[in-house]
């Protein structure tokens, strides 16, 4: 204040330094999870007092659906079906990911033979490989499995890879200098530092592999939350299929609350920004 | 035989002699400091020496055990403080937590190297060379990037460790100052390619910007280097 008077400026007004970044919200005293599931319930309230059965089953009506199927125990008998789909293609096309963009990512001569056809396969669109699958396979478990398994292979594959190549030089010749060995520096440096990576691309793959799996379902299978919707739209069940897109949706949620956990675990080293 | 032998050390990039035949021997235990303009070859000198480069040619011998101080840290982000320290060495966590203790951070094992601060990370950097027990140390301005106070603090640091540890070391530095006070030697290399300065420093230890003869030697290196001296008031002994 004196310094004010002594140059004769006027006193520009204050904010408290603590509000400018503060996120002004009137949520925020919930817990964190609470404030995410906000803004489905509010839509989920909306589509309530709107919903018809002829055209979009309410809420209540799904939820009934869903009773019904759950006590026959039919519903149980699907879900167990894709997700088991899903996790072994997944598993699949991981695995196939990873294996590659460490053998393109550490080797010149991986890079040269594996990554020129990996872009090229990348850029046929999975889902227009169905019937040649369907043919080479039938219609077993297996052209499911596979298309996901292919489907997701690319994003992590391609993440993956970009993360090995873009470890810091600086890093690599830090443990170069400390003694590390060829094997050493792949565990210690390379591989940690293509973690962020990694994750951006799984997270990808996740959402494709409910993507591949919905249409390879719904267009062939005998089992499945796909084919589940397909029965329903034959008798006009919209309760059915909204409850069926209702498990999607909570699929894919489960799959990226999967994903944060991960982050959180593994890249407690970054402390970066989080979200206001 | 000293802890760096070099014979006619040369270094070119795309067809541009960097290193135009350096003769150098460094004796065990010696602190040397290299001065030179920026981009005269300071680094790629001591790349050549640390093994990062070998493109180099002529004769270059250094010892087996070696350690690097860079500017930057360079921690690895993915790994504690403690582990950080002891990167590619064998159940040496007794050893880590030890150096850590001489650098004064031994409560900070556990953390990250992001919540380090700069002078904290550049002193884990510090006993991450350290705990390797090197014969010689290379430094290419480990100090730059610090405050003028912490780089003070570090000083006493480097010299008490050396002074504990007797690696024949190697300092990198732009700032005059810095070599006079801590080197027993300082060499200056010119645009050239070539060492065109080996001094001895001869003051006593514990020297400071006042004792006789500093600043002497303070305005012939920057004579070296094609600065002239700084105003008076700005070198003054306190
Ligand atoms: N890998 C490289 N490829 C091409 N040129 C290089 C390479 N490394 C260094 N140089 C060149 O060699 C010269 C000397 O570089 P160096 O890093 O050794 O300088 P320096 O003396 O350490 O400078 P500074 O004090 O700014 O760190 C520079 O002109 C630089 O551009
Ligand atoms: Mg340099």
């Amino acid at each position: 204040m004196a310094l004010t008077q002594a140059t004769g400026a006027a006193a520009p007004p204050l904010v408290d330094a603590s509000a400018i970044h503060r996120p002004r919200t009137l949520l925020v005293k919930l817990p964190r999870p609470v404030r995410r599931a906000g803004g489905p319930l509010l839509l989920l309230l909306l589509w309530q007092l709107l919903g018809d059965g002829r055209i979009l089953a309410p809420p209540s009506a799904v939820l009934a659906a869903g009773w019904e199927l759950a006590e026959t125990g039919e519903l149980g008998v699907h879900l167990l079906a894709s997700l088991t789909r899903v996790a072994q293609g997944l598993a699949l096309g991981i695995a196939a990911g990873v294996l590659f963009a460490v053998l393109a990512g550490l080797f010149r001569s991986g890079e040269d033979l594996l990554d020129s056809s990996l872009q090229i396969l990348r850029a046929l669109p999975t889902l227009g490989l169905l019937p040649l699958v369907i043919i080479w396979f039938g219609v077993g478990e297996l052209p499911k499995v596979a298309l996901v398994a292919y489907g997701t292979m690319f994003p992590v594959y391609i993440n993956t890879y970009a993360a090995i190549r873009g470890v810091d030089a600086k890093h690599v010749e830090s443990g170069q200098t400390f003694g590390l060995g060829r094997a050493g520096l792949i565990r210690h440096v390379i591989l940690p530092g293509a973690v962020p990576g990694f994750l951006v691309g799984l997270r990808f793959a996740l959402t494709s592999s409910w993507l591949i799996m919905i249409i390879a379902e719904q267009l062939n299978a005998t089992s499945g939350i796909g084919y589940l919707m397909n029965q329903a739209q034959s008798w006009y069940r919209t309760d059915i299929i909204v409850l069926g897109l209702l498990i999607y949706g909570v699929l894919g949620l489960g799959a990226d609350v999967l994903v944060r956990f991960l982050e959180r675990r593994l890249l407690t080293w970054r402390h970066g920004f989080g979200g206001a | 035989m000293g802890a760096v032998v070099a014979e006619n050390v040369r270094r070119s990039f795309d067809g541009r002699e960097v290193l135009a035949g350096i003769d150098l021997t460094i004796g065990p235990g010696e602190f040397v400091a290299l001065l030179g303009r920026s981009g005269s070859g300071k680094s790629t000198l001591l790349r050549a020496m640390a093994g990062l480069d070998s493109g180099y040619t002529g004769r270059l011998r250094v010892p087996g055990k070696r350690s690097v101080v860079f500017q930057e840290h360079r921690l690895l982000p993915w790994k504690r403080v403690l582990d950080n320290v002891t990167l590619g060495l064998r159940n040496a966590t007794a050893q880590g937590r030890a150096a850590l203790g001489e650098v004064g951070l031994a409560q900070h094992e556990r953390a990250w190297p992001v919540t380090l601060s700069g002078g904290e990370a550049q002193r884990v950097a510090l006993a991450r060379a350290l705990v390797r027990e090197p014969d010689l140390l290379l430094l290419d301005e480990p100090f730059g990037a610090l405050d003028a106070l912490t780089r003070i603090r570090m000083h006493a640091l480097l010299q008490e460790l050396c002074g504990k540890h007797e690696p024949a070391v190697f300092l990198v530095t732009h700032d005059v100052d810095e070599a006079i006070l801590l080197a027993s030697r300082v060499l200056v290399l010119s645009a050239n390619g070539r060492l065109a300065l080996d001094l001895p420093v001869d003051l006593p230890a514990g020297r400071d910007r006042g004792t006789p003869g500093f600043a002497a030697l303070r305005a012939r290196l920057l004579t070296e280097l094609g600065v002239s001296e700084e105003p008076a008031g700005v070198s003054v002994a306190r």
